[in-house]
């Protein structure tokens, strides 16, 4: 889970989630949530490919350091019992 | 920290307060100014047995006094949006700390790397040692490295509240459902208080927030050890 890279103009390893600018002002609640979604969404479509899940480390990193953890332990209990909102 | 019958703001911890600071110095020398010129002119128009009912235009005294304050009111103007545009600089922080509100404690967050969390309650009155300071000391410090720029992202677990740091220039709303981002960079080691700045319930002044800025090498020891 630690082994994705800080996206390409850094070297060495990750330090913190890169500014985004699709979430550039002081609201970064969809910057959490936004990338929980790509990480299940990228999980599921490579699972479904056959293909490795190495990618989707990125979108791990960002909304495991993101996001409060008991958002993050929320959402998957929802997921778990299906209740949950998003769509992945 | 705060000190007894102080009057100004702390010391400035980082860069953008020091700023604020030397433009609060700018605008408050323009409002005594004015206050004082002001008061001057009261005095001497309330002093004089001079009288004068017949005055029919004064486009002289109406122009000064239309184009001066607007001058002015740019001079503040000016070094305050410079301010404004400073604060919201792309920046790149090297660490990403978070912080959850609850009635009535702050709890943090450093995830970017294993998962560390902890509460950090008001130590009460009753258990301080000498010397320490009163409704201001907390069992668990958020310790941070000095001179890194840190990105710190402000949430709540119940009702509104608000993580103030004012030597740091900082207080961001702490609102359920959402994570609001401020970006907390402070120029030398040390401890810097704030207070829960927004109205949470009664222990809403026994909820501080102290911080314990120390070099790189003994943040990374101090993180190791609370793991």
């Amino acid at each position: 889970m630690l082994g994705a890279e800080c996206p390409k103009p850094c070297k060495g390893k990750w330090p913190t989630p890169p500014f985004d600018p699709r979430f550039p002002n002081q609201n970064q609640t969809r910057n959490c949530y936004q990338n929980f979604l790509d990480y299940h969404r990228c999980i599921k479509t490579m699972n479904r490919r056959g293909k490795s899940t190495q990618p989707c480390e990125y979108y791990f990193r960002v909304y495991h350091s993101l996001c409060p953890i008991s958002w993050v332990q929320r959402w998957k209990e929802q997921i778990k019992d299906g209740t949950f909102a998003g769509k992945i | 920290m705060a000190y007894p019958m102080q009057l100004g703001f702390q010391d400035a911890t980082s860069p953008i307060m020091e700023e604020l600071l030397h433009f609060h110095d700018h605008t408050l020398m323009i409002v005594f100014l004015i206050s004082s010129l002001v008061l001057y002119i009261i005095s001497l128009m309330l002093t004089t047995k001079l009288t004068h009912t017949s005055t029919m235009n004064a486009q002289e005294v109406e122009t000064i006094w239309t184009i001066l304050p607007a001058i002015i009111l740019i001079l503040i103007a000016l070094p305050s949006l410079r301010i404004l545009y400073m604060m919201d600089e792309i920046n790149n922080p090297s660490l990403t700390v978070k912080t959850m509100g609850h009635q009535w404690y702050w709890s943090y967050e450093y995830t970017d790397y294993e998962d560390l969390s902890f509460d950090s309650y008001m130590i009460p009155t009753s258990e301080l040692k000498p010397g320490e300071l009163r409704l201001l000391e907390v069992d668990n410090r958020v310790v941070l490295p000095m001179e890194t720029t840190i990105r710190m992202l402000v949430s709540s677990e119940d009702v509104l509240h608000s993580w103030a740091v004012p030597s740091l220039g900082l207080k961001t709303d702490a609102i359920p459902g959402r994570l609001n981002q401020t970006t907390l960079m402070s120029s030398r080691p040390g401890l810097y208080y704030g207070q829960c700045s927004e109205i949470c319930g009664s222990n809403h002044s026994f909820m501080p927030i102290v911080l314990e800025l120390v070099p790189l090498k003994y943040f990374e020891k101090w993180s190791a050890s609370m793991l």
